[in-house]
């Protein structure tokens, strides 16, 4: 069943067009990852997928309705974290938790906000006031606030945020176990794209507005396209020499290092090319994170 | 509907901001209060000084009647001043805070929200309002006890008898509170516009100093918009002092004298009240939020 289904959204912010024509879906119960480097218009994406901008031009349907037609509805399936977790200072966790719960129109108890509390590992901490807060903590009770009505749907823009790395752990099996034992779907973006590789089933890349990548996790990790990472003792030459040949077309336009968008059918072509220049090889590595693949597509984007 | 409006009010009544108004109101009542306990006799001389030699006051002059007027003169021009630290930090403190965008994913609409935070904020304008009435009027006629209410106009006395006294400052209260919440709904409307805290406080206060210079200043050109200011009518509760007389000069009790004056200032302030919440619920309809 899809939950999300977005068709040629468009953003304009007067001249600058945040959003361009994007469309994507995300299914019931999957991890989808959204990936943009900053400004790619991610977070202008999320916000118009909970209602707090509204779009130029385009579609929104979630839960297969209208989100201009019927948002209260699906809000109250909803929950969400945008950007930084922002609070009132003067409230304690425990407080926060109640102030939405009762926001949701649910009938929330009192032991499911204290175990929303211990999801986020926030329970020592229930009866003090956000301010005396970390960032981490803040970010903590952010998610907790997003979860607390027990959401069909959460969207979570950046979750790991100044989390130290227990945090980032957590937080990511925490994702895992809401949509593998609870059945939630969830949308989430990171800026830390080894977090969304472990975590995500379909993975949509932006930039600069549009979409530029959108699959399965495991697809786009696994592209006809290696992305390979020359090394050698004379990368000057190198240069040279790969600019007259038919690998020129496979170099990506980077100014530090050497790299390939190849097929994997040519890397040992390529291996050979260079050994046959004369060019002492130190190593030609995959490159297969996401992170790489990332950088990949955008630099091809550009 | 009412549990956003109770949420707002919960969110009021944690602020600490919230108290710094009935603090300020408290230490100014008590430091004119114990003043004039001190040192009112005095006072009382000095302000009857002009007619002593054409009329005769029998009884108490400085009783809590009149130090309850005193206080109202004084404060109700301040007053507008501390509701707007509150009305106009509603949705602005909320968009610099980034709690806006929590409170508009919720399940309630962004016209919900800004009517729940207008009357969470009106509710607040009324408590402080009900607080200065208690502690201008109920405990200024406790400290001074009660008597004739004399008060000296411009170019005439009025002489209110003590069982006439009370239910005008009932009705000067209500009407401060119409006052009160045209600066409440002004603030929120200037609210709206920002993303800041601090620049609809001043905005507000900047908008009822500036409609009040001109609502004072005798210039021909100010004299076709005055009717239509809304602080040309926020003093008006002291209507409820003048009253009518017989043809021999004598009070008659229970009289208003101009009672078309306080409720053309009604509906003034009224319609500015409603002007000022639906141009910022378009706003807020219309707005993209990006804090």
């Amino acid at each position: 069943m899809t939950i999300i289904n977005v068709a040629s959204l468009c953003k304009n912010f007067g001249s600058l067009e945040a959003v361009k024509d994007l469309s994507f879906e995300v299914n019931e119960g999957e991890i989808f990852g959204f990936l943009g480097q900053n400004g790619s218009g991610k977070s202008t994406t999320i916000r118009m997928l909970l209602s707090l901008i509204h779009p130029t031009s385009g579609h929104i349907e979630i839960f297969g309705q209208d989100i201009v037609a019927h948002r209260n509805q699906i809000a109250k399936k909803m929950g969400a974290i945008i950007e930084r977790p922002d609070l009132y200072p003067y409230l304690t966790a425990k407080e926060h938790l109640q102030l939405f719960a009762k926001l949701s129109q649910k009938k929330i108890s009192a032991s499911q906000i204290e175990h929303t509390l211990q999801q986020v590992g926030l329970s020592n901490r229930a009866f003090d006031k956000a301010q005396t807060f970390s960032l981490g903590m803040k970010q903590r009770l952010g998610i907790a606030i997003a979860l607390v009505h027990q959401p069909e749907l959460v969207i979570l823009d950046e979750p790991t945020n100044g989390l130290d790395p227990q945090g980032i752990a957590d937080i990511r099996h925490l994702i895992k176990d809401l949509a593998q034992k609870e059945g939630k779907t969830i949308l989430v973006s990171s800026h830390l794209l080894t977090e969304i590789e472990q975590m995500a089933h379909q993975i949509l890349i932006i930039h600069q507005g549009k979409k530029i990548a959108l699959g399965p996790t495991a697809t786009l990790l696994d592209p006809a396209k290696s992305l390979m990472k020359l090394n050698t003792t004379n990368d000057v030459l190198s240069k040279e020499k790969i600019a007259v040949s038919e690998f020129a077309a496979f170099q990506l336009d980077r100014e530090e290092g050497i790299y390939f968008s190849i097929p994997t059918e040519k890397i040992a072509s390529l291996h050979q090319f260079i050994v046959n220049a004369g060019i002492p090889i130190v190593s030609l590595e995959s490159k297969r994170s996401l992170e790489d693949y990332f950088l990949q597509i955008t630099s091809q984007s550009n | 509907m009412w549990s956003i409006i109770q949420i707002e009010l919960y969110k009021i009544y944690k602020r600490p901001r919230t108290y710094i108004a009935f603090g300020a109101i408290a230490a100014l009542i008590w430091v004119i209060q114990m003043g004039l306990k001190i040192d009112g006799e005095a006072y009382a001389a000095f302000l009857m000084k002009d007619i002593n030699n054409t009329l005769i006051v029998d009884g108490k002059v400085l009783n809590g009647y009149l130090i309850c007027y005193i206080l109202l003169q004084l404060l109700l021009v301040h007053v507008p001043l501390l509701v707007a630290l509150i009305a106009a930090d509603m949705l602005s403190g909320e968009a610099n805070l980034g709690t806006l965008r929590l409170l508009f994913t919720t399940p309630y609409s962004r016209t919900q929200w800004v009517l729940a935070k207008f009357i969470a904020a009106s509710i607040y304008t009324i408590l402080l309002l009900i607080w200065l009435a208690a502690l201008a009027l109920f405990l200024s006629m406790y400290i001074f006890g009660t008597d004739d209410l004399f008060l000296m106009k411009s170019n005439y006395v009025v002489l209110i008898e003590t069982q006439d006294v009370f239910w005008r400052y009932v009705g000067a209260f209500v009407f401060a509170s119409f006052s009160l919440l045209t600066v409440t709904a002004l603030g929120f409307l200037m609210s709206s516009l920002a993303n800041n805290s601090i620049g609809p406080i001043v905005a507000t206060i900047s908008a009822i100093v500036f409609f009040t210079i001109l609502s004072t200043l005798n210039i021909p050109l100010f004299n076709l918009v005055k009717p239509y200011l809304f602080t040309t009518h926020m003093n008006n509760w002291k209507e409820f002092f003048d009253i009518q007389v017989t043809e021999n000069n004598e009070a008659i009790t229970g009289s208003i004298l101009n009672i078309q004056k306080i409720k053309t200032s009604l509906l003034v302030l009224s319609i500015h009240i409603v002007l000022f919440v639906g141009a910022s619920i378009l706003i807020m309809k219309k707005k993209d939020v990006l804090s």
